[in-house]
């Protein structure tokens, strides 16, 4: 009895202040040096690297769209190749969606949401380091292959039959579906650890009605990404199961059709959209409640909306395939289901809208960002709209109007939230603020310039110009317009540049920024900035909404939690009432070689079928390194 | 209503259509398109403009003075809610209403004529073969790149493709359709005026996706008539030596592989018809204008034009160049 009384671990209720936050860091702090980094099971350190590296592919894909725009601001020039821009604007679409649109958000989600429910780490610390690692190589391996001229070129989409090794005999679109399987391999991890992070991690208190919006549209991505995911990763496979192993889902002359293949992607390719917009409308929200100094209006019509559209957005695939020639009335019903997705959305925006109108604005940049997001993001809701109804859409379908359409719901309902998020999460995750005066400029330039950018593009879109062509001849009257829009583009340009600027300069000289620079609400700007590894000395009550608002003195805390080892506190669904410790586990370099087992076993298997043979061994070691039964406490006891 | 509007608001658009212009319809389902597409624009314009201004007055209104985040008023909260449920519903109403518009629209659009002229397109990379067929086969003919169509009576188009997927588009007549591997599609159109429009494929297709376009000639029905005549007959063989010496060249020189001239022993079937080429109004699927000038630069070095095309240089002297080439121009 004795020695279990002497061997009984030590709580964080026996210590307090300033030996309680040493002993915790060092038990959650990643090990030091190249390899320790290596190790890193830190959703803080994961969402970082993951920010960054989202926002280096960004930098490329930017540089793309540039390319692409110099290619057209006049007629018949000759500053790309069909062939290069093919490639170019695939590697463009791709980019963008695959490894920075859906990434970048779920970077924020891995480095907030815990922070957000009052935890100490993300559910599966691990499978969140492999996620990442997995993600940086699916985007290495694009781009290194785009570098060797093997980038794909039959677009974002891919469709079959030019996209089949009898149309495409290259490596090109090999690469393309074998990309999709790791970046897909990557978000399904991610979606799982949002989702077991909400349900079970949530501090004490913090009812379903208490979490931060953001968290909720994290929870409702999340699942988006779970379901529509599955279905992009079986029309990847079969197409390279139809390029390497002969394999015939696609092929019409054999009983397949490429249709499948459409459907498929669609099915996948359009709650993407809203695995893109949903983030940033919960952004939008925690910007919003913060500079407009009040809570969102309508809080429940918000998770309602957010949740709506989410269901919605499984309902309406079908309009990206309006001319294929389906029976009629069926694409009647999906122009009426596709439009109704305005309303979840609309009711978003009055209830944002309501927000500013009785709050107390304070215009710093993010509240910039957000009323730049509702001016764009509602234009580009209206033209979709348009390219919802049967009719309008066999004209402007596949011309530049939706591009147009396209770029002004996911830059003015994404990227906008986003570069906001930038600047108001800057401080919590570096510990230093953004310049004030550099924002502004920010700002303007990446407003002025996206309108100048994209607008003309509907109107180049309605006389007649059709996307993913590589040049246009002097008589077709769209030289005006497009070299506008090019113009345009170099401004948007340099509002990134901009912002570039700023993060470097802030990040050496910027003011500091303390716990709660902006006086917000919720809990992750209960701790310091940047937040120590632990996250939070005592895992803090949840009492209400807008935890910090109403008890900015005194948070109440929990106390019990082990200061010997990793522990998170799991609490229940619905109530989030305390219910068991558990152990959270510690840093692995194990999440790394499985990454790399995976790798090469994907990337392997393009050129071989059989390194799906010999490449499962070395995952499999892995994976057992991985799984290694380590002895806890629990067992010896 | 409908109509009254649809002029004012054309007006600032009309000034920008093109030669391939949704905004300059000329047939019956472009004209009911861009109607459709109007009421959506309005529609659209009137909520954007009422977002923002509701936007900017709630900016710019006085405010109370700066106090708790947590101090709200419980009036604004219960009235605040019932407007944005009322805008939610309203919302809901519009949508509705535009879809109803929409469907009308697209009946009108998709209304089917069982007396149309019918024509069989099949999309190639990059290149578009036109079918005339008929229930006699001797008034079944073929060609390429460009269709003649009478006006003010339908037209039926029933599309396949050879390879990949194309997209059949006249913006100026009706909206797209695909042409899709191993499945039949149709799209009905007629048109209004006589004239040129152009059209072009919409759906990328691979490397010269850019350059893969077609002219649609409206004509006069007596006009459309003697073409159709005219374009059934097999081709003149020339009388003079250096046609006789153009058509022999042809035929060593391999064009004949590869492409048709109805009533020679040239017959392939991989490129389009030449039959009556020298009647057509552009090369390359509306790459380049039909001159003596491009058909030399094209027979030349096809590749130079339009880089991985399926036709490849043969090397010709340039006498023999000049004979293919007068040869090709008799072809009308």
């Amino acid at each position: 009895m004795t020695q279990i009384a002497e061997r009984r671990e030590l709580r964080d209720d026996g210590l307090s202040g300033l030996q309680l936050s040493t002993r915790l860091k060092n038990i959650w702090r990643t090990p030091s040096g190249f390899f320790g980094a290596l190790m890193s099971v830190d959703h803080k350190v994961v969402g970082r690297r993951y920010i960054v590296t989202a926002f280096v592919f960004l930098l490329l894909g930017g540089i793309l769209a540039i390319v692409m725009r110099v290619q057209l601001a006049g007629p018949e020039k000759t500053f790309l190749s069909a062939d290069k821009y093919n490639q170019i604007f695939t590697m463009h679409g791709s980019t963008m969606m695959f490894l920075f649109a859906v990434p970048v958000m779920e970077a924020f989600a891995v480095y907030l949401v815990p922070l957000m429910v009052g935890t100490r780490n993300i559910a599966f610390p691990r499978l969140n380091a492999f996620s990442y690692w997995i993600f940086l190589f699916g985007g290495c391996f694009l781009w290194i292959s785009f570098a060797l001229n093997v980038g794909p070129d039959v677009g974002w989409f891919a469709y079959v039959p030019l996209s089949s090794l009898q149309y495409t005999p290259t490596k090109r679109p090999d690469v393309w579906a074998q990309m999709i399987t790791f970046t897909e391999v990557a978000a399904l991890a991610v979606a799982v650890e949002i989702i077991v992070t909400v349900f079970k991690q949530r501090a004490p208190g913090m009812t379903l009605d208490r979490i931060p919006l953001f968290v909720w549209a994290m929870l409702v991505t999340a699942f988006l990404v779970m379901f529509a995911m599955p279905s992009i990763m079986v029309a990847s496979t079969s197409l390279i199961l139809d390029r390497l192993v002969n394999t015939r889902f696609y092929d019409s002359s054999s009983g397949g059709h490429p249709l499948l293949w459409q459907h498929l992607f669609w099915f996948f390719g359009h709650p993407e959209v809203y695995i893109i917009f949903i983030p940033g409308t919960g952004m939008v929200s925690a910007i919003l409640a913060t500079f407009a100094r009040r809570p969102v209006v309508g809080y429940p019509i918000v998770i309602l909306s957010l949740i709506a559209t989410g269901f919605l957005s499984f309902g309406l695939w079908v309009h990206h395939m309006f001319v294929t020639g389906l029976p009629q009335l069926g694409a009647g019903l999906f122009t009426a289901s596709s439009m109704l997705i305005a309303v979840p959305s609309g009711l978003q925006i009055f209830c944002w809208l309501a927000t500013l109108w009785d709050g107390r604005p304070v215009y710093r940049t993010p509240l910039l960002f957000v009323i730049g997001f509702i001016v764009i993001f509602v234009l580009g809701g209206l033209s979709g709209v348009m390219v919802a109804s049967v009719p309008i859409d066999t004209q402007v379908h596949d011309t530049y109007f939706v591009v147009a359409h396209f770029h002004y719901v996911l830059i003015g309902g994404a990227v906008f939230p986003l570069i906001g998020a930038v600047y108001y999460w800057f401080p919590k995750i570096t510990g230093r603020m953004l310049s004030e005066s550099l924002g502004r400029w920010n700002f303007w330039l990446a407003f002025i310039g996206f309108n100048v950018a994209f607008f003309p593009m509907h109107i180049l879109g309605l006389i007649g110009m059709p996307r993913r062509v590589y040049t246009y001849t002097a008589d077709m009257d769209w030289a005006h317009l497009n070299l506008l829009s090019s113009g345009g583009s170099v401004i948007f340009a340099l509002s990134f540049a901009l912002l570039l600027v700023n993060v470097i300069h802030s990040l050496r000289s910027g003011a500091l920024a303390g716990d709660n620079p902006w006086d917000a609400s919720t809990l992750e700007w209960a701790t310091p900035s940047p937040p120590p590894p632990q996250n939070f000395d005592r895992i803090p009550i949840v009492k209400h909404r807008d935890p910090l608002w109403f008890d900015n003195e005194s948070l109440p805390v929990v106390a019990g939690l082990s200061v010997e080892r990793r522990e998170v506190l799991l609490t229940s669904l619905a109530e989030a009432e305390p219910q068991i410790r558990e152990a959270s586990p510690a840093p692995s370099i194990w999440p790394l070689l499985t990454a790399i087992a995976t790798a090469i076993f994907f990337i392997g298997s393009i050129f071989t079928p059989w390194a799906v043979l010999w490449g499962t061994p070395p995952m499999a070691i892995a994976l057992i390194g991985w799984f290694w039964p380590a002895k806890t406490r629990e067992d010896e006891e | 209503m409908r109509t009254a509007l649809v002029p004012f608001a054309t007006l600032p658009l009309a000034a920008c259509a093109g030669r391939q212009s949704v905004l300059d319809p000329q047939g019956l389902q472009s004209d009911q398109i861009l109607r459709t597409f109007f009421i959506f624009l309005i529609v659209a314009a009137v909520v954007w403009i009422a977002v923002v201004i509701v936007l900017c007055v709630g900016m710019l209104r006085r405010k109370r003075a700066a106090g708790q985040p947590l101090a709200l008023h419980q009036s604004f909260e219960r009235t605040s809610g019932r407007v944005v449920f009322v805008l939610g519903v309203a919302t809901l109403v519009i949508v509705l209403g535009l879809s109803i518009v929409s469907y009308a629209g697209q009946r009108t659009v998709f209304a089917k004529d069982e007396n149309a002229l019918t024509l069989k397109i099949i999309g190639h990379q990059w290149w578009w073969e036109v079918r005339y067929e008929d229930d006699s086969p001797n008034k079944s003919f073929v060609t390429a790149n460009e269709i003649r169509i009478p006006i003010g009576q339908p037209v039926k188009v029933e599309l396949e493709s050879a390879d990949v997927i194309h997209s059949f588009w006249i913006p100026s007549l009706t909206g797209k359709m695909d042409l899709i591997t191993g499945q039949k599609n149709e799209l009905q159109f007629t048109a209004k005026t006589p004239g040129v429009y152009r059209g072009q494929c919409a759906e990328f297709c691979g490397l010269q996706h850019a350059h893969m376009a077609f002219a649609v000639l409206a004509l006069p029905p007596d006009e459309y008539v003697r073409w159709r005549d005219k374009e059934n007959e097999s081709a003149k063989s020339p009388t003079e030596p250096l046609g006789k010496q153009g058509e022999q060249l042809f035929r060593a020189r391999g064009c004949a592989l590869c492409h048709t001239v109805r009533g020679t022993l040239a017959g392939g079937q991989l490129g389009p018809d030449l039959t009556h080429v020298a009647s057509r109004t552009t090369i390359a699927a509306g790459t380049l204008p039909m001159t003596t000038a491009t058909l030399g630069a094209w027979i030349a070095d096809p590749q130079h034009i339009k880089p991985g095309n399926t036709m490849p240089k043969m090397p010709l002297q340039s006498d023999e160049l000049i004979a293919i080439i007068h040869y090709l121009e008799q072809l009308k």
